[in-house]
C-alpha cells in the first residue's frame, strides 16, 4: 500500500494562503501531476507530502497512514528536485550512495542496489566523476538513480526536467516515466509544462492559485475543460475564448453562456462564417499558426502543412457546433449544449 | 600592424604596470632584498663600522635563547589561537546563518572585536586582567577565590594573551564561513534531510568538506595572523615578564629601535619572512588537493 491520499490540505504565508483547503489522491503506482503557472502552490503541495514545510491545516496520508506530522525520513518517499541537490564534492557514486550510508543499509546490500541503479540509468562508466563534470542530463540520471537506490515505494518530483534543453528533456521524460512504470512507483510530479503533463500523467491536477481548478485524466481535462482558465492552459497555442457579444450572436444560445471557446485545431479556413483578417503567419513545418483578428480580438488557427493565406488578407473562419465550449461571465463552464 | 604602432603597443602596456610596479618594488621587493642584504653585515658603531660577515649574524641568532623563546612562543600561539577561533567561527556562524530572532544583532556583536583596533582591544582586555581590581579578580572575588595576576606571571600570561587574541578574531573568521555558507543551496539539506541524516551528519558528510575553500583561506590568514599582530603586546605585557610572552616580530621590533641592532633585526627578520613563505606554500599545497573548488 504505497497510494497518497490528501484531504483539506492548507499552508499559509503570512496572509497568503499558498495551499487552500487542497484535497486529490494519487493510486498506487500510479503518476500524478501537479500542473499550474508559477506560483499555483505546486510545489508547496509537494514539499509538504515530503514533510520539508509542515502543513497549516489537513492531513496527508501516504499508505493509509497519517504522516502529516512525521518526520521527512519516515515518510517512505524519495524525492528529485528542480536543481537535482547533488553534492558537489562527491562523486557519483558516493552521491547515489549517500542515503543509503545515512540509513546504514550493509555494504554488500548497498553496493547491489548501486550496480542495479546505475545500470538501469546508464551511470556504469561514470561513477567516479564529480557532478561538475557532467552534463545536464548525466546529473538528472544521478538525482533518479539516488531514488531507485532508496527504494522507496512513493516519488517526489519537483519541476525535474526544467533545466535542460528541449531535446533531453523529451528524452529524460521517457526515462522517467519508463522508470515510473518499471518500479511500480507511487508518482507525484510537479511541473507547468502542459506537454509533460499530458504525455507522462495518469490523472492531471491543474491548480491555480493554491486551489485546485481541475482534475482529471489528461484527455478529459483537454476535451472537458470545467473553466476558461483550463481551456487556455491547456494546449498550444490556447483556446480561442471569444465573448459571444463579439461575434454573432445566433452561433451559441444556452443559458447563462458569455464566452464561446473554439480550439485553433477546430478553426476551419471557409468561405463562410466569422469574417476576419491575417496579422501573421508562423509556419512551423508540419502544421502553420495563423494569427488572425476579429474586431479588435486576437484569434488562433492551426491548420496542417503550408497555406497560401498571407498577412493582410481578409477570410473567414467557421467551426463545428460539436467543437464549441461555453462559459459563462464568471469563466465557469457552462453544461454541454445538444447539438 | 607597422613596427611604430607594435612598439607603442609595449610602450602603452608598460605605462599602465607602472604605477604598480613602482608600488610593489619600492615597497615590497626592495626592502625585502635590502633586509636579506643588510642581514649579511655586523652591527656598526662609531669606531667600528659594518663590515660584511656573511652567516655570522645567522650563526649568533641559532645561540641566542631569546630567539628559540620567541620561536616557541610563536608556536604556542599559534597552536593556542589557530584551531580554536577557527573552530569557534564555524560554530557562531552556524548559529547565525539560521533564522532566529535577532540575528542581525547577534552577527553584528559578534563581528565587533573585529572591527576594533587591536590597541583598544588590548586596553579592554588589560582591565580585564588587572590584578585585584580587573573584571576577572572582581568575578572570582565574588565566589570568594583569591585573585591571580594574570599578566604578570609567566605561567599565564601567553594563555591570557591566546585568550584574548581568539575573542579578537573568531568574529572575523565567522564572515567569511558566515558568506560561505549562504552559498549553499538549501536542497542540500532537504535531499539530507529526506534521507534522515542528523545534523552533526550533514555537517561532517556535506557542509564541513564545502567550507573547505573557506577554510584554507582562513587557516593562511589565522597563521600569518600569528606572526604578524603585536600590537597589543605594546599596551599589554612588552613581551614580559622574562621574555614570557615575546614574540618573534614584537622582537624584532625590539632588536631594532630598542637595541638599535638593524643588522640583527634584519636577520630575524629574513627568518620571519622564510618561515611564513614555507607555511603558506605548505598550507597551499597540502591542504589544495583535498579542497573540493566548485
Amino acid at each position: 500500500m504505497s497510494g497518497i491520499r490528501i484531504d483539506g490540505l492548507v499552508k499559509q504565508w503570512g496572509d497568503m494562503r499558498a495551499v487552500d483547503e487542497v484535497s486529490f489522491s494519487v493510486g498506487e503506482g500510479t503518476l500524478t501531476v501537479l500542473l499550474g503557472p508559477s506560483g499555483c502552490g505546486k510545489s508547496t503541495i509537494l514539499r509538504l507530502i515530503a514533510g520539508l514545510e509542515s502543513a497549516d491545516g489537513g492531513r496527508v496520508r501516504i499508505g493509509g497512514d497519517d504522516v502529516t506530522r512525521l518526520d521527512p525520513a519516515r515518510r517512505r518517499v524519495s524525492m528529485v528536485f528542480q536543481s537535482y541537490a547533488l553534492f558537489p564534492h562527491l562523486d557519483v557514486r558516493e552521491n547515489i550512495l549517500f542515503g543509503l550510508k545515512v540509513r546504514r543499509v550493509d555494504a554488500s546490500e548497498r553496493e547491489a542496489r548501486l550496480v542495479e541503479a546505475a545500470k538501469m540509468v546508464g551511470l556504469e562508466s561514470l561513477l567516479h566523476r564529480k557532478p561538475a563534470q557532467l552534463s545536464g542530463g548525466q546529473r538528472q540520471r544521478v538525482a533518479l538513480a539516488r531514488t531507485i537506490v532508496s527504494k522507496q515505494p512513493v516519488c517526489l518530483m519537483d519541476e525535474p526536467l526544467s533545466n535542460l534543453d528541449a531535446k533531453l528533456r523529451a528524452e529524460m521524460r521517457d526515462e522517467i516515466h519508463r522508470l515510473q512504470r518499471e518500479l511500480n512507483l507511487t508518482m507525484l510530479y510537479v511541473t507547468h509544462d502542459q506537454i509533460e503533463a499530458m504525455s507522462m500523467a495518469d490523472q492531471v491536477v491543474l491548480l491555480r492559485d493554491g486551489r485546485i481548478e481541475q482534475i482529471g485524466e489528461p484527455a478529459w481535462l483537454y476535451e472537458h475543460p470545467q473553466s476558461e482558465f483550463a481551456a487556455q492552459f491547456l494546449g498550444t497555442p490556447p483556446m480561442n475564448v471569444l465573448p459571444l457579444s463579439s461575434i454573432d450572436a445566433t452561433v451559441a444560445g444556452a443559458d447563462g453562456a458569455a464566452k464561446l471557446g473554439v480550439r485553433p485545431e477546430k478553426l476551419r479556413l471557409a468561405d463562410t462564417g466569422l469574417p476576419v483578417e491575417v496579422a501573421a503567419v508562423d509556419y512551423m513545418g508540419a502544421e502553420t499558426v495563423l494569427r488572425l483578428v476579429h474586431r479588435g480580438r486576437a484569434l488562433m488557427a492551426r491548420v496542417e502543412g503550408r497555406t497560401h493565406v498571407a498577412p493582410g488578407d481578409t477570410l473567414h473562419v467557421a467551426w463545428d457546433p460539436a467543437d464549441v465550449h461555453l462559459f459563462d461571465e464568471r469563466g465557469r463552464r457552462v453544461r454541454d449544449r445538444k447539438a | 600592424m607597422g613596427p611604430t604602432s607594435n612598439i607603442m603597443r609595449h610602450v602603452y602596456g608598460w605605462l599602465l604596470l607602472t604605477p604598480a610596479a613602482i608600488l610593489l618594488i619600492g615597497f615590497t621587493h626592495y626592502p625585502t632584498v635590502a633586509t636579506v642584504y643588510e642581514s649579511l653585515f655586523s652591527k656598526g658603531s662609531a669606531i667600528r663600522p659594518s663590515r660584511f660577515i656573511g652567516a655570522g649574524n645567522y650563526e649568533s641568532m641559532m645561540e641566542d635563547p631569546i630567539f628559540w623563546k620567541v620561536l616557541s612562543n610563536n608556536l604556542w600561539f599559534a597552536i593556542g589561537t589557530i584551531p580554536t577561533s577557527v573552530a569557534l567561527a564555524i560554530g557562531m556562524a552556524l548559529l547565525v546563518n539560521r533564522a532566529l530572532p535577532g540575528r542581525s544583532l547577534l552577527r553584528l556583536a559578534y563581528f565587533t572585536p573585529t572591527i576594533l583596533p587591536m590597541i583598544a582591544v588590548a586596553n579592554i582586555w588589560l582591565f580585564f586582567y588587572s590584578p585585584d581590581i580587573g573584571l576577572i579578580d572582581r568575578l572570582l572575588g565574588l565566589f570568594g577565590l583569591p585573585g591571580h595576576n594574570w599578566l604578570g606571571d609567566p605561567d599565564t600570561v601567553l594563555p591570557a594573551i591566546i585568550v584574548m587574541t581568539i575573542w579578537k578574531e573568531a568574529g572575523f573568521f565567522m564572515i567569511f564561513y558566515l558568506a560561505a555558507l549562504q552559498h549553499l543551496p538549501p536542497e542540500l539539506k532537504e535531499a539530507a534531510r529526506l534521507e534522515g541524516a542528523s545534523r552533526w551528519y550533514y555537517f561532517r558528510r556535506v557542509v564541513f568538506p564545502l567550507l573547505m575553500p573557506t577554510t584554507l583561506f582562513v587557516l593562511i590568514n589565522a597563521v600569518l595572523n600569528s606572526f604578524k599582530l603585536v600590537d597589543h603586546l605594546f599596551v599589554l605585557t612588552k613581551g614580559g615578564p622574562d621574555n614570557a610572552s615575546n614574540l618573534l616580530l614584537y622582537y624584532i621590533y625590539e632588536t631594532a629601535f630598542s637595541y638599535f641592532d638593524t643588522n640583527y633585526a634584519a636577520t630575524l627578520t629574513a627568518v620571519l619572512l622564510a618561515i611564513l613563505a614555507v607555511l603558506a606554500l605548505a598550507q597551499f599545497f597540502l591542504l589544495d588537493k583535498r579542497i573540493h573548488y566548485r
